[in-house]
């Protein structure tokens, strides 16, 4: 179902201007990122989706119709919402609540409460979480069910208001990689608000930047974003790691990887003055032996250096960067998708890879792209390609 | 005589036993239905309360002047007002409901508020409609503070029962006027002590019933939050 926002205004009665002329086009089965600094309108802007705010101009259409021409209670069970702190109903059970849009819909008892069963799994929780309240579960837990309560009346439309940003940041990534590859599975219209911008260029297919006053400052992908922002404020925005960030979006292609010597675990290495890579008997990387050390007999894990992030052959730029510059021994080790060692690459390559790309990050940032206009969206912008 | 004799003759008596499990029935339907009746209210209050903001001021403050007014003084008047007899028991219990209410009005108001915005904005996006979102997510959400009113509305009516012996009735009120007037103080024993033993049960059938109708509240309720599904 295709989201499209045009000229949408909201201003509140005393003059303050919290949307300001919106418009830009939610692809069928993609995830649109609102993102912008508190009082940008985003949340607003989302809250017109199902008519929790009604915009005071322009229109919501949802799949052409205006949202305006819908009962309000039926529409909203037709579109899930995933709200910050999860805002699940704290006297039901995990299954009660989410059980409630169906039993809304006038599902049976019985339905509905499969149902909710079938989406605890969807969502990666145990059955037997099932009849827990809410105020038993960990905050990701809760989060958990809060998605597994948006998808259990299968909504074409998701609505997240700031879903991820009350857990810790280690939950939080898994709950993105969740929800990536929940959309991959589902295929959901998804409309995403965030402050964070790392979360905006992780997970969307567009991002729209917002700014204080409720102005689109830029609508498109978020390796476009990160690398042709188109004004100042955007260029701001996305901070000052933007450029290093925007290697999340280039294939390492070409990338030159060289051998490293290795000493596996359980045998006696001889001395040697360079960098060893210990491995186990699956090839795996165990850490580093340094230059000149010596072992008493056979090579543990006691004798070595922890090693850096591990780059997994295929991704992109940015995990081999920093799996150079997160090494001991500024090599980078390249496994494949069994964790096994292919070789070593150092940030030499990785720049000369970079600096070999056509669209580099470091040759046109905050140049291209000057023409898009800051105050709505830029009509080619709805019709790039989102990312593969 | 002394008072242990006093209380064994009169215990004693079967006619006087049989007397004194009507007053007590009496005394229940008396002091229980206006709770019921003045839950009722307060509920009402409070959902006007939330459809309707503006109206909470007066709400509140109506409440606090109804229990300001005397008891026997509404006691007197209900019946100019209603037009019943000034014997009728219905007097006692409307009086009683409004107490009731008035003691609830304010808790109920300051319960609904108390419910998390987050959890009242995710009921409408779900699809409540107003009502249905009322009774289904912000009342009962109210209940534990509603029912830490009622148990003080309970006990209250309780022992204002008694008063409405002043005007014939009473229930249990009825073996304290009878006691002053022949001097005699074995029923004003008895009386005292159903009284209490009255209030005792009530409450802690009030909190029983809260807890079962709050089962998400339970202390008892293992706080062990699952593993398996957290590490991702």
């Amino acid at each position: 179902m295709t989201i499209e926002f045009r000229g949408v205004t909201k201003r509140y009665e005393d003059g303050a201007l919290a949307v300001d002329e919106l418009s830009l086009t939610v692809p069928d089965g993609s995830m649109t990122v609102f993102v912008g600094p508190s009082g940008c309108g985003k949340t607003t802007s989302l809250r017109m989706v199902n008519r929790m705010v009604e915009p005071t101009g322009g229109e919501v259409l949802l799949d052409g119709r205006n949202v305006r021409d819908a009962d309000p209670a039926e529409l909203r069970r037709g579109i899930g919402y995933v709200i910050q702190h999860a805002g699940l109903f704290p006297h039901r059970t995990v299954l009660g609540n989410i059980a409630t849009v169906p039993m809304l819909s006038g599902w049976s008892r019985r339905s509905a409460r499969r149902r909710a069963g079938e989406l605890l799994d969807t969502v990666g929780l145990p059955a037997e979480l099932g009849s827990r309240y809410p105020a038993q579960l960990s905050g990701g837990q809760q989060q958990r069910v809060g998605v597994a309560r948006a998808l259990a009346a299968d909504p074409p439309v998701l609505l997240m208001d700031e879903p991820f940003s009350a857990v810790d940041p280690v939950v939080r990534e898994g709950l993105q990689d969740e929800l990536l590859d929940l959309q991959r599975r589902l295929g959901k219209t998804i409309v995403f608000v965030t402050h964070d911008i790392d979360e905006a260029v992780r997970l969307g297919d567009r991002v729209a930047v917002l700014r204080v006053g409720g102005r689109l400052a830029q609508y498109g992908t978020p390796a476009d974003v990160l690398r042709h922002p188109v004004d100042d404020f955007v260029a701001e925005f996305v901070g000052k790691d933007r450029g290093y960030r925007g290697l999340s979006f280039l294939s390492a292609g070409d990338l030159e990887v060289d051998d490293v010597a290795t000493a596996a675990i359980g045998s006696v290495p001889e001395d040697s003055d360079e960098w060893r890579l210990a491995i186990d008997a699956e090839r795996r990387p165990r850490g580093w032996l340094a230059p000149g050390s010596t072992v008493d007999g056979r090579l543990a894990e006691v004798d070595l250096v922890a090693g850096g992030s591990l780059y997994r052959r295929g991704t992109s730029l940015r995990g081999a960067l920093d799996a150079a510059l997160s090494s001991p021994a500024s090599l980078g080790v390249v496994v494949d998708d069994d964790g096994a060692t292919v070789g070593v690459v150092t940030a030499r390559h990785v720049l000369d890879v970079i600096e070999r790309h056509p669209a580099s990050v470091t040759a046109t940032s905050g140049t291209a792209n000057t023409t898009a206009t800051s105050r709505t969206a830029n009509p080619t912008a709805t019709s790039r390609t989102p990312r593969a | 005589m002394s008072i242990t004799d006093e209380l064994a003759t009169y215990l004693g008596s079967a006619n006087t036993r049989a007397q004194l499990w009507a007053a007590l029935a009496e005394h229940c339907y008396l002091a229980l239905l206006p709770i019921l009746l003045g839950v009722v209210l307060a509920v009402g209050a409070g959902w006007l309360g939330r459809t309707w903001p503006p109206v909470r001021g007066t709400l509140a403050v109506a409440a606090n002047l109804v229990y300001t007014i005397p008891s026997l003084a509404l006691f007197v008047v209900i019946p100019g007002v209603i037009g019943t007899t000034i014997l009728d028991s219905v007097n006692v219990v409307i009086a009683l409901s409004l107490y009731t209410a008035a003691l609830l009005v304010r808790p109920m108001l300051d319960a609904l508020d108390a419910v998390p915005q987050a959890v009242t904005a995710s009921a409408t996006a779900m699809g409540y409609r107003p009502a249905r979102r009322f009774f289904g997510v912000e009342l009962p959400l109210a209940v534990p503070v509603l029912a830490a009113g009622v148990r003080v509305a309970a006990v209250s009516n309780i022992s204002l029962v008694s008063v409405g012996a002043l005007i014939g009735v009473g229930g249990l009120g009825r073996l304290f006027t009878d006691g002053f007037q022949r001097e005699y103080y074995a029923p004003i024993v008895v009386g005292v002590v159903l009284t209490l033993l009255l209030a005792l049960v009530v409450d802690l059938l009030l909190v029983l019933l809260r807890r079962v109708l709050t089962p998400w509240q339970r202390p008892a309720s293992p706080n062990r939050p699952v593993a398996a599904g957290e590490a991702a």
